[in-house]
Formats: structure tokens, C-alpha cells, sequence
């Protein structure tokens, strides 16, 4: 199996990098297919990734537990903010959410002495494995999947259509906001958790703006009607740079091209492509 | 069942609602008239809990209403319909009867991650629910397509289904012959007559006279946030008062 | 020390407030959030940048080279990228996609054909002047930034105020459907929109080079960060927010350098944003009502 390993040595990083995006990108799709604007995910990432590194760093943890933890903290974190934050929609929601993202970066790029500051987190042991990231893959794709099938995901899309409406009916809608944006927030800090073990090294500027703006294309592109929009979505954008890798220099201009040419060709996102919502003729209300 | 005592709302420095006393004794049709602008969808929106009183209280069985989050007002017994159709357009008609049965859930939320024998009996269960619910409003045929495709007067019927799902007590429907021919509002006069017989006490804010007249025993009368009249259909067509206030207005 | 302080908030906060409208403009009309209007910014620079470079043109002559660019640029957007997705009912994330992919390529561009260091106007194109007003040592080029700043403020306030453009402009921002059942073009409109939007970030990316003399591909994105902050803050589709909110940031930033030390800047500033925003949702002067129809 020697192409293998050789594969695996140039390719390994690429290949964990879909994995992790894909969590991303389903972390935002929970939020997304109830209509929520958040762009925190990032910031999450960003706790998670430090809280792991962190732990595995300095207090010699064992891997699954700081895994563990990196999801267990934001999702408090998501938990605490999540309350009054949600109260916000449409695009107060996702500008809170954007100016949380920033506080946090700050935050660690202050904590010195905690963090490592600007400088980063360096000498993350690379203890990520292949079935660690296909595993959390796996498992998260399987429960949002069955989620979707469920009476939950039938009261997410119609929160997503008719807040009011749906809060009329004997739904609590404040609840299933706070739980899709909490669960969001968990994966999107598992993420970060597992992506800090293979990078090697962390800074606060991976967890910013461009991240957040990163994550949110991946759950549009891929199409919020199921959480395989957010595979594909996840999934594309990894690998669409190393695709055009032979372009060179042009490369992220073809990126940006090939971003724009598949928002003007599907607007929904490319599972809307292979899935066309049915009904009436026009996007769901999204306040 | 329903009272509302002295109940004002007031909105910056725009008063909606003064002092209105209203009463839902028990079953029956009632209404609640007055010309546009008189308030009567506010009264709806305090009860359901959308809006908070800013003086007044309001009972539902001896229970108080007032600060109660909107979706527990719907779990105590109170349904209601909107002026303008609130269903959701891309979802089929099963599907929008179903999310309304969410809230009286016929499994818990972990049972949903393994395929088990009792979900599936759980969730087709829920199905037949919505299906009778649908077929009790007469769209029993249509019930696997979206809900965007249907008529005016079916999405109307629609709507009374998903709450009719959360098995009401008490049904408050805001203009439900709004925008219908008069095939289509004698339909939903059948619809409602039919359901009051089966023991739902039902509140109507409508405009159309005859239609008010023709179901309601009880009827209340708003003008600029008042009540102005209260009581039988004959009552009020010979209150002076109603007249002045829906006269004065073409005048 | 404050005078001269007062003089840098107001330059810096003028041309932040430029930045802030343009952006502003485009949601509250369109109702977009253009994060491409980062990348017009820097184009409008090195389109200035060139012009002075290359054809030797003054001052006046390269910032208007910057404001044809700009609106070319903002006008292709709308034509290009904005109607297209109007017309097939998209949901309103997707422009925004589609103006991250459009930043994207236009920084990628730049760098490819420019590169990446830090370029410099000529030096006989800066005015090094100093004049001193009231003991104040002003620069003649602060002066100008600042004239043309408040010049392009003014220009667009009285357009909103007095000419039918303008109350149609505000009547599409308000309901399309309205503006269109009154007979308005509405579609002509936003392309207006977004014409003048883009001029007003390419100005302010060329006010922004000379003041710093730094002209690089990636001079957008500081920016944008906080165009967003800015806009945040005032309420986002407010004139008048924007325009506060930019000379607040320039005042903050200039007096929060002085006195605080710049690393907890950045921090105080967006803490204060959140709060704000779960305070007071619509910023200090928005609307909270979303736009129908």
C-alpha cells in the first residue's frame, strides 16, 4: 500500500481540513434551516481549538478529553450569549453575532499570557487521526440527518418561514433557537478542537472575520434544504484551491469566480440544484 | 371562559385599546366587530400573548394570561387564525398540520436518533392525526401538496386545520371570510358552524355583516379602542350608537 | 496636542464616514450586505495610485480617474451580479456570497497584475504644505481630504433631501413594491445605488491612500471590518448612523491611540458594540422594523 501512505503524506492535512470544514459547514446549517443569521461559528472554532490546544498543551489532558471540552466550552459560552442574542433577527442577529466574534478574537489576542497572544499556540501534539474526524463526520451527519426527518426538523424549516406563526401553534420557539444555535456552537468548537491537533500551531486571526465569512459561503453554497448541502458545500470549498492549484498565481481569482458563477446559477445553493424545494415561486420569509 | 377586564394597550403615545371589558361565557359563536382601525386585532394579540397589556387583566378559565410566553397560551386551549394567511407556502399540507401536532408530541426528542419500531409507529401515527384533521376541513385529497398551490379559500381552511391540531379550547379566527367570493364564505360559515356544534366556543373578528349576523349569538363592538355596544345580532342593529359609528365613518 | 489630534479624528472620521454611507446605502436600498465594497475601496486607491504614476496626472485629475473607476465598477455589480439574483427571487444571502467571490477576485487581480508590497504616491503629487490655523499645524492635504469628504457628504444628503432622485431613492429603501406601484423605476434605481455607493468607497480608498500613503491589495479588508463596525453602530441603511458612526470611530480611534494604547482598542470598541446591539437592536438610529415588501 505504498501509494497510500505517499498519498497520505501529502494529502493528509487536505483531507482533515474537509473533514473539519464539513462540521463546520453543518454547525452553520443548523442555524441556517431556521432561518438565523449567526455568524459566531467562527468564534466558536476559536474557543474550542484554544481550550483543546490548551489543554493538551499545558495540563497534558488526553486527547478525547480535551476534545471534550473544546466542544463542552463554547457550547456554554453559545449558551450564556444565546439568550439575549437571539432575541435580534435577520441581520441584527448575524451583526451581534459578528461583533461577539470579533470580541473574542480580541479577547484571546489580549490573553497573553494564557493564549500566547499574537504569536499563537504552538507545539499542538498532531494527535488527530483519520477516524477521529470521519467518526465525529459520521456521527454528526447521522443525528442532523435524523433530526431533519423528525418533527424537530419540520418545526426548524417552519420557524424558519413564520417565527410567529409557528410560536401560535404551542412551539417554543426560543427553545429550539437556543438549542440549534448551542449544538451549532458545540460543533463548531469540536472542530476547532480537531483541526488544532493536525495544524500543529493556532493564532487568533484564524478565528476571525474571514473564518466566519469562510464558514457562512460553505452552508450557502452547499444549500441549507438538507445537512448534505452542508457536505458539499464543506467539501467544495477545501478542495476547489487545491483543485486550481496548477492555475498558480491565478488561483484564488478562479476561486472567486467559480463562487460567484455557482451563487448566479444556483441561488439556493447547490443542493437545490439536485433537490428543487417545491411550492410557491420565491425564498422562504426570513424576516 | 375568557375574560377581559378593563384592559388597555397603548403603543408610545397611540392608545389601541381603553378600558375594554369583554366576556367569552362558554360555548358558542361570538363576534367582535367595529370599523377598521377599532382595535379588534390587538384584543386577539393580547390574548394569544403576542402583546402585553399595558393595563387590564386577562383570564382564560380563571387563569391568568397577562406575561404568559405565546406558546404556553396556545397549550391552555387557545387557537387562532390570521388576516393575512399565515401558513407555509413550501411545506404540504401534512407537513403544516404535523409541525402544529409538535407541540402535543407523540415521542420524546432522544427517540429520534435511532430508527426505532416506536418512532416510526410515533410519526405515522402523527400522519393519520393530520390526515383527519385535513379531512375534517375537507382537503383530505389534497393533502401531499404544497401548501402554496392552494386556493384562497382552501389555504383559509388550511389554516383553521393547523389549529384545530392543537386541540383548542377556545378558536379565535381574525377575518376568515376576508378576500372570498360568496361561495367560498359559505363555505367556511358551514366550517364554522360545524365546529361550533362540536363544542368549541369560537370568537370571529370580521367585517362582513351578514356573515357576523348569521353565526355569532353574542356580538361585541369596538370603536377607537372602546366597547361600544354589546349583545345579541338584533341588539346591535338597533344600537345607535353602531350605526353612528359605522354611518359616521362613510359620512 | 488636541487640536492637532481633532484635526487627524475629523480627516479620518470624514473619509470612515464616506466608506460607511456607501456601504449603508446598499442595504438600506438593495438590501445587501456588500462585502465587496472593501475590495471598490481599494481599487478606487490604486486606480488614483496609476493614474498619478503612470499618466502623471495631479491630484484632482487621479481622484476623479478613482471615481469613474468606482462607479464603472459599482455599476457592473448591480448589472452583473445584483439584478440577475433580484430577478430569479434569490434568498438574500446569496448576493452576499457573490460580493465575497467578487472580492475575492478583484483583490486577487490587483495583486496579480501590482503585486503585493506597499505602494506610494509620487511625492510631487502630495501636497506637503503645512498651513497653521489657530496655532494648529494642518496639513494641506488633511484640508483637502476633509473639504472633499464633507464636499461628498453634503452633495448626498441634499440629493436625498431635495431632488426627486433622492425621495425616490428613500421610497425604494422604504418598500420596492410601494415605490414601483407609484410609478418609480425601481430597477434604475438600484443601479443608481449602487453606482454612487461604490463612488463613495473608491473616494474614500483613494482619501485613505494619500493620508496613510500605503496603497496594497488587501487595504480592504481592515476596512470593511470596520465600515461593518461603523454601520453596526449607527443603524445599518441610516444616513445620518453612518455618517455619526464614521466620525465616531475616527475620533474613538485617534483619541483611544492617544490615551489608551491601541491593543484594547479594538476590544473596547466591539464590546461596546455588542452591547449596544442587545440594548438597542436597531443601533442608535436605525429602523427596527425590517423592510416588507
Amino acid at each position: 500500500m505504498d501509494w497510500l501512505e505517499s498519498f497520505w503524506l501529502t494529502y493528509s492535512t487536505l483531507v482533515l481540513s474537509v473533514g473539519t470544514n464539513i462540521l463546520l459547514a453543518l454547525s452553520v446549517y443548523l442555524t441556517l434551516a431556521c432561518g438565523l443569521l449567526t455568524v459566531a461559528n467562527a468564534a466558536f472554532m476559536g474557543i474550542g481549538a484554544y481550550t483543546a490546544g490548551l489543554l493538551t498543551v499545558h495540563a497534558g489532558m488526553p486527547f478525547l478529553f480535551s476534545l471534550f471540552f473544546g466542544s463542552l466550552l463554547p457550547a456554554l459560552v453559545a449558551l450564556l450569549i444565546g439568550r439575549p442574542t437571539l432575541r435580534l433577527s435577520g441581520v441584527y442577529l448575524a451583526m451581534a453575532t459578528l461583533a461577539f466574534g470579533e470580541v473574542v478574537r480580541i479577547l484571546i489576542l489580549n490573553a497573553e499570557g494564557i493564549t500566547g497572544g499574537a504569536l499563537g499556540l504552538n507545539g499542538i501534539p498532531q494527535l488527530t487521526r483519520w477516524f477521529d474526524v470521519a467518526l465525529a463526520v459520521g456521527l454528526t451527519l447521522y443525528v442532523l440527518l435524523r433530526l431533519a426527518r423528525s418533527r424537530i426538523g419540520r418545526t426548524m424549516r417552519a420557524i424558519c418561514q413564520d417565527e410567529t406563526a409557528t410560536e401560535l401553534m404551542g412551539l417554543n420557539v426560543r427553545a429550539y433557537k437556543l438549542f440549534v444555535f448551542v449544538l451549532g456552537g458545540a460543533l463548531a468548537g469540536l472542530a476547532g478542537a480537531l483541526n488544532a491537533h493536525f495544524t500543529y500551531f493556532i493564532s487568533p486571526n484564524e478565528y476571525g472575520f474571514e473564518r466566519a465569512v469562510e464558514i457562512l459561503a460553505m452552508g450557502v453554497l452547499g444549500g441549507t434544504g438538507s445537512p448534505w448541502g452542508a457536505v458539499i458545500g464543506g467539501v467544495l470549498i477545501t478542495l476547489l484551491p487545491e483543485l486550481l492549484r496548477g492555475l498558480g498565481h491565478y488561483r484564488p481569482l478562479i476561486n472567486g469566480v467559480v463562487l460567484i458563477v455557482i451563487i448566479l446559477y444556483s441561488p439556493r445553493g447547490i443542493w437545490d440544484l439536485l433537490h428543487p424545494a417545491r411550492g410557491s415561486a420565491g425564498a422562504p420569509a426570513t424576516h | 371562559m375568557l375574560t377581559l377586564s378593563s384592559v388597555s394597550k397603548n403603543f408610545g403615545g397611540l392608545q389601541v385599546l381603553q378600558d375594554v371589558s369583554l366576556t367569552i361565557p362558554g360555548r358558542g359563536i361570538f363576534g367582535l366587530i367595529g370599523p377598521n382601525g377599532a382595535g379588534k386585532t390587538t384584543v386577539f394579540n393580547l390574548v394569544t400573548g403576542l402583546l402585553a397589556p399595558t393595563a387590564g387583566v386577562i383570564e382564560f378559565f380563571g387563569q391568568r394570561l397577562s406575561g404568559m410566553l405565546p406558546h404556553r397560551v396556545t397549550r391552555c386551549g387557545i387557537a387562532r387564525t390570521f388576516q393575512n394567511i399565515r401558513i407555509f407556502k413550501e411545506m404540504t399540507l401534512i407537513e403544516n398540520v404535523s409541525v402544529a401536532l409538535g407541540s402535543r408530541p407523540q415521542y420524546g426528542a432522544l427517540s429520534v436518533l435511532v430508527p426505532s419500531r416506536r418512532f416510526r409507529e410515533a410519526e405515522r401515527r402523527e400522519t393519520e392525526l393530520a390526515r383527519d384533521l385535513l379531512a375534517r376541513v375537507g382537503l383530505a385529497d389534497k393533502a401531499e401538496r404544497p401548501a402554496g398551490m392552494l386556493s384562497y379559500g382552501e389555504q383559509r381552511r388550511l389554516e383553521i386545520a393547523r389549529a384545530l391540531a392543537t386541540e383548542p379550547k377556545l378558536l379565535l379566527l381574525d377575518e376568515p371570510a376576508a378576500g372570498m367570493n360568496s361561495v367560498e364564505k359559505q363555505q367556511v360559515m358551514d366550517e364554522i358552524i360545524k365546529l361550533g356544534e362540536s363544542g368549541l366556543s369560537i370568537l370571529i373578528i370580521e367585517h362582513d355583516m351578514r356573515f357576523i349576523m348569521g353565526l355569532c349569538g353574542e356580538i361585541t363592538v369596538l370603536n377607537f379602542g372602546r366597547v361600544i355596544a354589546h349583545g345579541t345580532p338584533a341588539e346591535i342593529r338597533a344600537s345607535p350608537e353602531v350605526i353612528e359609528a359605522y354611518l359616521g365613518r362613510e359620512g | 496636542m488636541f487640536p492637532q489630534q481633532f484635526v487627524n479624528a475629523i480627516s479620518l472620521g470624514g473619509v470612515y464616514a464616506l466608506f460607511a454611507l456607501g456601504f449603508t446605502l446598499v442595504f438600506g436600498v438593495l438590501n445587501v450586505v456588500n462585502l465587496a465594497h472593501g475590495a471598490v475601496f481599494m481599487l478606487g486607491a490604486y486606480a488614483a495610485l496609476q493614474a498619478a504614476l503612470y499618466f502623471q496626472a495631479p491630484l484632482w485629475a487621479a481622484i476623479l480617474v478613482a471615481v469613474a473607476c468606482s462607479a464603472c465598477v459599482g455599476w457592473l455589480l448591480d448589472k452583473l451580479i445584483f439584478a440577475p439574483l433580484r430577478a430569479r427571487h434569490a434568498p438574500h444571502l446569496a448576493p452576499m456570497v457573490a460580493t465575497i467571490g467578487l472580492a475575492i477576485v478583484l483583490t486577487s487581480a490587483v495583486e496579480g497584475f501590482f503585486g503585493a508590497e506597499n505602494l506610494r504616491f509620487p511625492v510631487e503629487i502630495l501636497p506637503a504644505d503645512t498651513l497653521s490655523l489657530a496655532g494648529v499645524r494642518v496639513t494641506w492635504l488633511e484640508l483637502r481630504i476633509v473639504f472633499l469628504a464633507f464636499l461628498l457628504m453634503g452633495v448626498l444628503l441634499w440629493g436625498l433631501k431635495k431632488t426627486r432622485v433622492g425621495w425616490a431613492l428613500r421610497g425604494v429603501a422604504e418598500s420596492p413594491k410601494a415605490a414601483a406601484l407609484l410609478g418609480v423605476n425601481v430597477e434604475a434605481l438600484f443601479r443608481v445605488t449602487s453606482v454612487v455607493a461604490s463612488l463613495l468607497g473608491g473616494v474614500a480608498g483613494v482619501l485613505i491612500a494619500l493620508y496613510t500613503n500605503a496603497v496594497f491589495p488587501h487595504m480592504g479588508q481592515p476596512m470593511l471590518h470596520k465600515g461593518i463596525a461603523v454601520v453596526i453602530l449607527g443603524g445599518m441603511g441610516d444616513i445620518r448612523g453612518a455618517l455619526l458612526g464614521g466620525f465616531f470611530l475616527g475620533f474613538a480611534e485617534v483619541f483611544s491611540v492617544a490615551y489608551i494604547g491601541s491593543t484594547m482598542r479594538d476590544a473596547v470598541a466591539f464590546g461596546l458594540l455588542f452591547i449596544v446591539l442587545l440594548l438597542r437592536p436597531e443601533g442608535l438610529f436605525g429602523q427596527a422594523a425590517q423592510r416588507r415588501a
